[in-house]
C-alpha cells in the first residue's frame, strides 16, 4: 500500500489504538491535519495552547496508563510544547509528541517558523527523531510508541518536515521492532532478590519507601499485598499517592519537605529502607549526610541510572517493579515473621500520635485543608484529582483520602504551574465516568486559563477548585520564613472575577466564603456536570506544615508556624 | 570524593545527531570531557567514541549508566587495562635544525611527515603523559602550531 507520510501518521495512530489526540494545527503540520479531518477513528481535541495539548496528553496517559499523543506545528508551536515535554520527562509519562517541521529544503535556512526542534527536545525527552524520509516513518512511529511505554516510560518526540508528510511511500506497520541498542531489564536478578529478602528478615526496623514507579509499573496490587504480608510500615512519595489506600493501617503518609512527622522520623530511624520505584528526590531526602543514617538500602528500579545516583545502595535490583515484588513475595512468604517488626511499628505509630498531620480550624476563615478533606468526603473514590503546583498541591497530598493508584495526577518533578487544568481535561477524556477535579491556586489557574474554551467547547466538565488566598502562596511562605517577610511580587490582591470569567467562556462559576457555600457549590457543579470554577476564599496566611527547610534534615521539622 | 581520570569507550549507532546526544548528556549533567574522539567502526553501522573524563567514583558510575540509558548506545566500556594513544602534529619553522627535532621525535616513536617552503611537520603518537613530555621537550624550538588529537584506547 502506497500512501502519503501524513496518511502514514494516521494509520500508525490507528494501529496503536489511539483514541484521542490533543493538538493545535499550524503551517508545517497541515498535511497531517488534513488527514485528521478525513478520518473517524480517533477524536482530536483542540486545546487553546500547545503547552496545554501536551499537559492534556499527560493527564490522559497518567490516568489511563496508555501512551498520550499530542500534535503541534513547527517553531512557536513546538517551543510552546517544550514545558510539557520536560514535565513528562521528569515524571516518566509515556507520550508520543508529533511536531511539524519546515520542508527539508528549508531546514537550516532560518525559514519562517523554523526551529531546531530535536536539538531543543533532546535534553527533555527519552528519545527523539527527525524523520528525513517517509520510508522511515512506519518504523520510527512504531519505535516511538514502544520506547515511550517500555522500561522507564517517558516522552518521545517525532519531528516531521512538511514535504515528508506529502511524500508517497509504501506503508507496512507489521515489521517487528528491532532495537539492538535498547533492551530494558524486566526481570530482577534472583540472587540479588534473595539477598534483599534475607536483609528484610534480619532487619529490626524496616520501612517501605514507595515511589512513582509503583504506579508506572501497575504494581499497586502487588505492593499492597507485600506490605500486608510483611507487616512492615510504609511511606509513599508524592508521586506514589494512592498506591496504598489512605486507610491502610501500615501507611504512614508521605515523607519529605512537607511530609508527616511520623514518615520523616521513620525515614530517619529505619535500619533497612526498601525503596520500590522511588528516586531519592531532594524534596524527599532533605540533607543527604543525615538521610537514613542508620539504614541499609534496598533499591528496586527499572532505571539502573536511578540506583546509587543520590545515595549509596546496598542491595540494587534492576527490573520492573511488578515482577520484582512478585518474586520478593514468593521468597518472603516462607521466611518473614511479622511479629519481629511489631515493636518498630508501635514506635512509628507513636510518632504519628505525637504529631499527626493537622490544622487549626478558624470560625470565620475557611481553611484550605478542610476544603480538600471535604472534597474527599463528598466524592472520595469517585473523583480523579489533578493539581497545579504550590501550597494547594501539598495540602492535597497531605489531606485527600486517596484510595487507588492513578487517582492523583500532578506535576511532581518539574513542578509546572498551569499543569492542572489541561491535565484534568485529559483525565476526564480518558476516564469519563469519574468526576475530574482540578485543585488549584489563584496563581496557577491563570497559567492555562484559556483551556476553559477547550473544556466548554468539547463538553469536558472539569471542576476547578481554586484555593484562593490572593497570594503566590508557596513562594510567600518561603519569603515569610527565609526572607524576613519581604513578600516580593507574590501579593496577588488584584485577581479577575473568576465567576464572570467562567461565564464568559460558557462555564459556571461560584464564590465561596463558608463551608455551607462550598458544599452547595461543589454539589451543584457535580450535578450540573458542566465546566466549573469554584473560587474558594481561604485564610490568606495559612502555611503548609510541617516543613523541612530546604537543605535541612528530615528529623528536624518545623511543626507549626503561625504567620498571622 | 577524589576525582579520578577515566577512559570510556562508547559504541553507538552511526546515525544523525548521536554525537550531540552524548555531548548534551555531559554538559547537561555537569560532567567533564577532557578529550573526545569519534569515528565509524569499519564495515558496521556503529561508531566508536573514546571519551577521557574525570570525576569522583560516583560521577564516573553515573556517566557510564547515563550513557547506557541513551537509546542509540550499544556498549559502554570503562577501561581499566587498555593501550592508550593520542596523536600530535607540530609545525616548525625550517630555521630550526631538522636533525635535532628528528632525534627528539624518534625518542617518542615519531617522525617528520611533511616539509615545505620554510616549515616542516612532525607527527607523534604516544600516551597522554609522554605526549606532555614531548611537548615540553620541543618548546625551545618555538613550534608555530600544535594540533593534538583526543585519546583512542583498546582494552588489552
Amino acid at each position: 500500500m502506497k500512501i502519503s507520510g501524513a496518511q502514514m501518521v494516521i494509520e500508525a495512530l490507528i494501529a496503536e489504538n489511539v483514541d484521542t489526540v490533543f493538538g493545535y494545527p499550524g503551517g508545517a503540520i497541515m498535511n497531517i491535519y488534513d488527514e485528521i479531518y478525513k478520518q473517524n477513528s480517533f477524536k482530536h481535541i483542540l486545546t487553546r495552547h500547545e503547552q496545554a495539548a501536551v499537559h492534556a496528553a499527560e493527564g490522559y496517559a497518567k490516568v489511563s496508563g496508555k501512551v498520550g499523543v499530542a500534535m503541534i506545528t513547527s517553531g512557536p508551536g513546538f517551543t510552546n510544547a517544550v514545558t510539557g515535554l520536560a514535565d513528562a520527562y521528569m515524571d516518566s509519562v509515556p507520550l508520543v509528541v508529533i511536531s511539524g517541521q519546515v520542508p527539508m529544503s528549508l531546514i537550516g535556512t532560518d525559514a519562517f517558523q523554523e526551529i531546531d526542534a530535536v536539538g531543543i527536545s533532546r535534553s527533555c525527552t527519552k528519545h527523539n527523531y527527525l524523520v528525513t524520509d517517509a520510508k522511515d516513518l512506519p518504523r520510527v512511529l512504531k519505535e516511538a510508541f514502544y520506547i515511550a511505554s517500555s522500561g522507564r516510560p517517558g516522552p518521545v518526540h517525532v519531528d516531521i518536515p512538511k514535504d515528508i508528510t506529502a511524500q508517497i511511500e509504501v506503508f507496512d506497520y507489521s515489521t517487528p521492532i528491532h532495537l539492538e541498542t535498547y533492551k530494558p531489564t524486566i526481570k530482577g536478578n534472583v540472587r540479588q532478590i534473595k539477598k534483599a529478602v534475607m536483609a528484610i528478615k534480619e532487619a529490626k526496623r524496616p520501612l517501605f519507601y514507595i515511589g512513582g514507579g509503583a504506579i508506572n509499573s501497575n504494581a499497586a496490587q502487588e505492593v499492597r499485598e507485600f506490605v500486608k504480608m510483611t507487616g512492615i510500615p510504609a511511606v509513599e512519595t508524592f508521586m506514589a499517592r494512592g498506591t496504598l489506600r489512605y486507610d491502610d493501617p501500615l501507611l504512614i503518609s508521605m515523607p519529605g519537605m512537607h511530609g508527616s512527622y511520623a514518615a520523616n522520623m521513620a525515614m530517619s530511624e529505619t535500619d533497612l529502607m526498601i525503596s520500590l520505584g522511588a528516586r531519592f528526590d531532594d524534596r524527599v531526602t532533605g540533607k543527604l549526610s543525615e538521610f537514613a543514617k542508620h539504614a541499609k538500602i534496598i533499591h528496586v528500579d527499572v532505571d539502573p541510572a536511578s540506583i546509587s545516583k543520590i545515595v549509596k545502595v546496598d542491595y540494587p535490583i534492576v527490573g520492573d517493579l511488578r515482577h520484582v515484588v512478585k518474586n520478593m513475595m514468593e521468597i518472603a512468604s516462607s521466611v518473614i515473621e511479622k511479629e519481629r517488626y511489631e515493636p518498630w511499628l508501635e514506635s512509628v505509630e507513636h510518632f504519628d500520635k505525637l504529631h499527626p498531620l493537622s490544622y487549626k480550624e478558624d470560625s470565620d476563615k475557611l481553611k484550605p485543608q478542610w476544603v480538600i478533606q471535604r472534597v474527599g468526603e463528598l466524592l472520595g473514590e469517585c473523583a480523579n484529582i489533578t493539581t497545579d503546583v504550590g501550597q494547594h498541591q501539598m495540602w492535597t497530598a497531605q489531606f485527600y483520602p486517596f484510595s487507588r493508584p492513578r487517582q492523583l495526577i500532578s506535576s511532581g518533578g518539574l513542578g509546572t504551574m498551569g499543569f492542572g487544568f489541561p491535565a484534568a481535561i485529559g483525565v476526564k477524556v480518558a476516564d469519563f465516568e469519574r468526576v475530574s477535579i482540578n485543585i488549584t491556586g489563584d496563581g496557577s489557574i491563570l497559567m492555562n486559563i484559556q483551556e476553559l474554551m477547550t473544556a466548554v467547547e468539547k463538553k469536558i466538565p472539569v471542576i476547578n477548585i481554586i484555593l484562593n488566598n490572593n497570594f503566590l502562596g508557596m513562594v510567600r511562605q518561603w519569603q515569610t520564613l527565609f526572607y524576613d517577610k519581604r513578600h516580593s511580587e507574590t501579593d496577588l490582591s488584584m485577581q479577575p472575577d473568576f465567576v464572570m470569567l467562567a461565564k464568559a467562556f460558557g462555564g459556571i462559576g461560584y464564590v465561596v466564603h463558608t463551608k455551607e457555600e462550598f458544599d452547595a457549590a461543589l454539589n451543584d457543579a457535580v450535578e450540573k456536570n458542566i465546566v466549573a470554577m469554584i473560587d474558594v476564599r481561604i485564610d490568606r496566611f495559612e502555611n503548609v506544615m510541617p516543613m523541612v527547610p530546604s537543605g535541612g534534615s528530615l528529623f528536624n521539622m518545623m511543626l507549626e508556624y503561625k504567620e498571622k | 570524593m577524589e576525582a579520578v581520570r577515566r577512559v570510556i569507550s562508547v559504541v553507538v549507532l552511526n546515525e544523525a545527531s548521536v554525537l550531540s546526544r552524548i555531548t548534551d548528556l555531559f554538559s547537561g549533567r555537569g560532567y567533564n570531557i577532557t578529550s573526545l574522539t569519534v569515528a565509524p567502526i569499519p564495515k558496521s553501522k556503529y561508531s566508536r567514541l573514546t571519551i577521557v573524563t574525570s570525576g569522583s567514583m560516583r560521577v564516573i558510575e553515573q556517566i557510564t549508566k547515563q550513557l547506557h540509558k541513551l537509546i542509540p548506545v550499544l556498549k559502554v566500556i570503562e577501561h581499566c587495562d587498555a593501550v592508550e594513544k593520542e596523536m600530535v602534529l607540530v609545525k616548525f619553522s625550517s630555521d630550526n635544525s631538522i636533525s635535532d627535532i628528528e632525534t627528539i621525535c624518534s625518542a617518542y616513536n615519531g617522525k617528520i611527515v611533511n616539509a615545505g617552503d620554510g616549515f616542516f611537520i612532525a607527527l607523534i603518537a604516544d600516551e597522554s603523559q609522554r605526549m606532555d613530555n614531548f611537548l615540553d621537550a620541543i618548546e625551545r624550538f618555538h613550534p608555530k602550531e600544535i594540533v593534538r588529537s583526543g585519546t583512542v584506547a583498546l582494552e588489552r
